[in-house]
C-alpha cells in the first residue's frame, strides 16, 4: 500500500489547481480549439462573422505547390537536423566519457550553445557564414559562387541545418554522455581484454547500448525539427524563408501565412495537417524502430 | 603458458598511493590466489597485469616480455571480471566469441570453436539465449567460456565467483580448479574468501594495505603465518592473539595476570622482550576448572562436527575448537591449556613473525611447512 496523503474536501485541491488548469485552458486549449475551427471556416482578417467552408482550406492548401515545396524542406531539415545532431552529439560524447585530462572543461563547452537562444544563434552565423565576409570568402574568392546562401536554395538550407545542429548538438551530447556513464565501465574493459580497440569497442558495445537513449533523442529530435519554436526562430533569422522559399519550412509558412499573410484560415489548416504528420512519424518511429531497442 | 614476473611494481591516484613496490613472480603454469581485506590493493595489482590501469612505477613483465606500455589485447591475458561483464546485446554465442571476431577468424572456424568452447563449460543448449535469460551460474560460465576461447597464457580472475550463492560457489571452485588443470595457463584470481584461497592456490599471496605481507603454499601460511595480520586473517575463527612479556627466570609469558608456560628454548631466546603471542583455536585445549589458565565461557557456537567456546581470558575473549565429547555452557569456569610448541610468537612493535629458529638456531615454535604437508 503507498500511502498518500488525501484531502478531505474537494474544494481545496480544486483551487491549489486552478492556477494551472486556468493557464493551461488560456494559453493551450483555447488556441487549440480555436485552430481547429478556423481551419474548417474562412475567418476574417479583422474581425467578423466567419463563414463555415468544410474542406475548402485543406484542398487550397494541398493544390498550393509551395505548400509540397515546404512539406519536402521540413522533411529534409528534420532528417539532416536529426541525424547531424545525433552523429555529432555522439562523436563528442563518446570522447567525453573517455574522460581524458580537461574534459571536464570541455563538456561544459560542449553544452554552452544549448543555452543559446536559436535566433541569436542564426544571427551570428548569418555572419560567419556570409559569402562575403565569412569563413567562406576565402573559399569564395578562389571560386566565385562556391558557397552562397543568398543565391542558392540549397546553401540556405545547409546553413540552417548548421545552427541547428551547432546549436542542438549539445543537448543530445548531454543525453548521450549520461546515457555512456551508465554503461557498466567492465564492459567496456572486457571489450577491451578481447581485444577490441576504441573505435570498435564504441561500435559493437556502447552505441548498442545506447539505443533507448538514442530512440528517444530521434523522437525528440524530429519534432523539434518539425515543430520546434527554434526551427522558425532560426529560419525566420538566417534566411527569411528564401531564397526562393528554399528554406520555407512548414513551421515558418505556417506564421508567415498567419500573421504576415493574415490568413488564419489557411495556416490553421496547416498546422492539423503538420499535427497530422508528426503523430504519423512518432507512429512510425515507436511501430517499427523501437522494436529494435534493447532495454536491457 | 606465461611466466610473471613484478618488479617493484606502484600505484598511486595523486597523491595516494594504493600500491607500495609489489615484488613478485609466478611461474608459469602456476595458480595464484591473492588474498585479502577489500581496499587492499589487490584488485588493482590484477588490473595493472591486465592493463587496465595504467602502472605508476616499476615493471610487469609477461613471457620476459615488458609490458608496461602494452594495450590489453597485447598482453594475452583473458579476464574474468567480478559481475561478469557480458555483452546483454549480443547472444551467448556472440559474447563467447566475439573476441575472435575482433580478431578477424573466419566465420565457420568461429563457430566450431564456439561450440567447442560452450561444451567445455557445459552451456552447449543456451548458445542462443541472450544473458539476461541466464542463471548467475551459467552466466559465470560464459564468462569463463569468453576468457578460454582465447587460449590466453594468462587467466585472471577478479573475484568471480562472489556474486554467487554458497552452493553454487562451491562447484564453480572446483570446476574453475579443474578447468585450470585442463588447459595449464597461468592463472591469477583475486579473492576476499580464504577458503577459496587455500583450496584453488598453488600460491598463495597475503596483501594488506598496499603490501604483500606474505607469498607460499596455502598450507605453510596457515602454519607459519609471517605477521599478526595473516595469522589473524587466515582461519576461521581466526587465530587467539594476546600482548605478552617473557619472563625467562619462570620460563613463562606474562599477560595481565597470567603466566603462559613457554618452552625454554623461547624463553631463553626472547628474554625480557614484548611481543605477540597467538595461538590457534584449534590448538587451545579446554580443561577441567583449576588446571591450566583460568577463563569463563561467554557463549558456545556449535558446528555440528564440533563446537567452539569463547572464554574470557583475562581481558579478551579467546576462541577454542574442542571436540564434541567436551561439554560446557556459558558462565562455566574452564581451564585452557595453551600447549607452547603451538605457541606462535610474533614481535611486538612490527607485527612479524619471530622465527628463533633462523635467528638463533636453537628455538623451533612450529612445526615444518613441510611436515605439515
Amino acid at each position: 500500500m503507498d500511502k498518500r496523503a488525501v484531502f478531505r474536501s474537494w474544494w481545496l485541491p480544486t483551487a491549489f489547481a486552478l492556477p494551472q488548469l486556468a493557464l493551461i485552458a488560456l494559453f493551450f486549449y483555447w488556441p487549440a480549439v480555436a485552430v481547429v475551427r478556423w481551419a474548417f471556416t474562412l475567418e476574417p482578417p479583422f474581425g467578423g462573422s466567419a463563414e463555415f467552408v468544410g474542406l475548402a482550406n485543406f484542398r487550397d492548401v494541398f493544390a498550393d505547390p509551395l505548400y509540397w515545396n515546404s512539406v519536402v524542406v521540413s522533411l529534409t531539415f528534420a532528417l539532416a537536423g536529426t541525424l547531424s545532431t545525433i552523429f555529432i552529439g555522439l562523436v563528442l560524447a563518446l570522447a567525453v566519457d573517455r574522460q581524458l585530462p580537461g574534459s571536464g572543461a570541455v563538456r561544459f563547452l560542449y553544452i554552452l550553445p544549448y543555452a543559446i537562444a536559436g535566433p541569436a544563434a542564426g544571427m551570428a552565423f548569418r555572419f560567419i557564414l556570409s559569402p562575403e565576409r565569412g569563413l567562406m570568402a576565402s573559399v569564395n574568392s578562389a571560386f566565385p559562387d562556391f558557397w552562397n546562401p543568398a543565391k542558392y536554395g540549397s546553401h540556405a538550407l545547409i546553413l540552417v541545418i548548421v545552427v541547428f545542429a551547432w546549436k542542438w548538438a549539445g543537448y543530445t551530447f548531454i543525453f548521450l554522455l549520461a546515457g555512456l556513464q551508465s554503461v557498466p565501465k567492465s564492459l567496456t574493459e572486457a571489450a577491451a581484454m578481447d581485444g577490441s580497440g576504441p573505435v570498435r569497442r564504441a561500435i559493437d558495445i556502447q552505441i548498442p547500448m545506447l539505443a533507448p537513449t538514442l530512440f528517444f533523442l530521434t523522437v525528440i529530435m524530429m519534432t523539434e525539427g518539425f515543430v520546434g519554436a527554434d526551427t522558425y526562430g532560426i529560419v525566420a533569422r538566417t534566411t527569411d524563408g528564401g531564397p526562393n522559399h528554399g528554406t520555407d519550412v512548414m513551421v515558418y509558412r505556417i506564421v508567415e501565412e498567419a500573421f504576415r499573410g493574415l490568413n488564419y484560415s489557411g495556416a490553421s489548416a496547416q498546422s492539423i495537417v503538420l499535427i497530422g504528420l508528426i503523430m504519423i512519424f512518432t507512429f512510425i518511429q515507436f511501430r517499427f524502430v523501437e522494436r529494435r531497442v534493447h532495454y536491457k | 603458458m606465461a611466466d610473471i614476473t613484478i618488479r617493484a611494481v606502484r600505484k598511486s591516484y595523486g597523491k595516494t598511493a594504493t600500491l607500495h613496490g609489489i615484488d613478485l613472480a609466478f611461474a608459469s603454469g602456476e595458480f595464484v590466489v591473492i588474498l585479502g581485506p577489500s581496499g587492499c590493493g589487490k584488485s588493482t595489482l590484477l588490473r595493472m597485469i591486465a592493463g587496465l590501469e595504467d602502472i605508476t612505477g616499476g615493471e610487469i613483465e609477461i613471457n620476459g616480455r615488458v609490458v608496461n606500455k602494452l594495450e590489453p589485447r597485447e598482453r594475452g591475458c583473458a579476464m574474468v571480471f567480478q559481475n561478469y561483464a557480458l555483452y546483454p546485446h549480443m547472444t551467448v554465442a556472440d559474447n563467447i566469441g566475439y573476441a575472435l571476431k575482433v580478431a578477424g577468424v573466419p566465420k565457420a572456424e568461429r563457430r566450431a570453436r564456439i561450440a567447442e568452447t560452450a561444451k567445455i563449460v557445459g552451456l552447449g543448449d543456451y548458445l542462443e539465449r541472450k544473458p539476461a535469460a541466464l542463471s548467475g551460474g551459467q552466466r559465470q560460465r560464459v564468462a569463463m567460456a569468453r576468457a578460454i576461447i582465447r587460449e590466453p597464457g594468462v587467466f585472471l580472475f577478479d573475484e568471480p565467483l562472489s556474486n554467487l550463492d554458497a552452493t553454487l560457489r562451491v562447484t564453480m571452485r572446483a570446476e574453475i580448479r579443474k578447468l585450470h588443470q585442463r588447459l595449464s595457463a597461468t592463472s591469477v584470481f583475486v579473492t576476499h574468501d580464504q577458503v577459496e584461497a587455500m583450496t584453488l592456490a598453488d600460491k598463495l599471496v597475503v596483501m594488506n594495505k598496499g603490501h604483500v605481507e606474505q607469498v607460499g603454499q596455502p598450507l605453510d601460511i596457515y602454519h607459519r603465518p609471517a605477521s599478526t595480520f595473516v595469522a589473524s586473517f587466515i582461519g576461521a575463527p581466526p587465530m587467539n592473539l594476546m600482548d605478552a612479556r617473557i619472563d625467562a627466570s619462570a620460563t613463562v609469558a606474562r599477560h595481565e595476570h597470567l603466566a603462559i608456560p613457554i618452552s625454554s628454548a623461547m624463553a631463553a631466546a626472547l628474554a625480557g622482550r614484548d611481543v605477540t603471542l597467538g595461538i590457534r583455536p584449534e590448538e587451545c585445549r579446554v580443561v577441567p576448572a583449576g588446571e591450566g589458565l583460568p577463563a569463563r565461557v561467554d557463549f558456545v557456537e556449535e558446528l555440528g562436527s564440533g563446537r567452539i567456546v569463547h572464554a574470557a581470558f583475562g581481558s579478551r575473549i579467546f576462541a577454542a575448537a574442542i571436540p564434541l565429547d567436551i561439554r560446557v555452557a556459558s558462565g562455566d569456569l574452564i581451564g585452557l591449556a595453551l600447549p607452547p610448541a603451538q605457541l606462535h610468537v610474533f614481535d611486538r612493535e612490527t607485527g612479524r613473525r619471530l622465527d628463533v629458529t633462523h635467528s638463533i638456531g636453537r628455538y623451533e615454535p612450529v612445526r615444518q611447512a613441510a611436515e605439515a604437508v
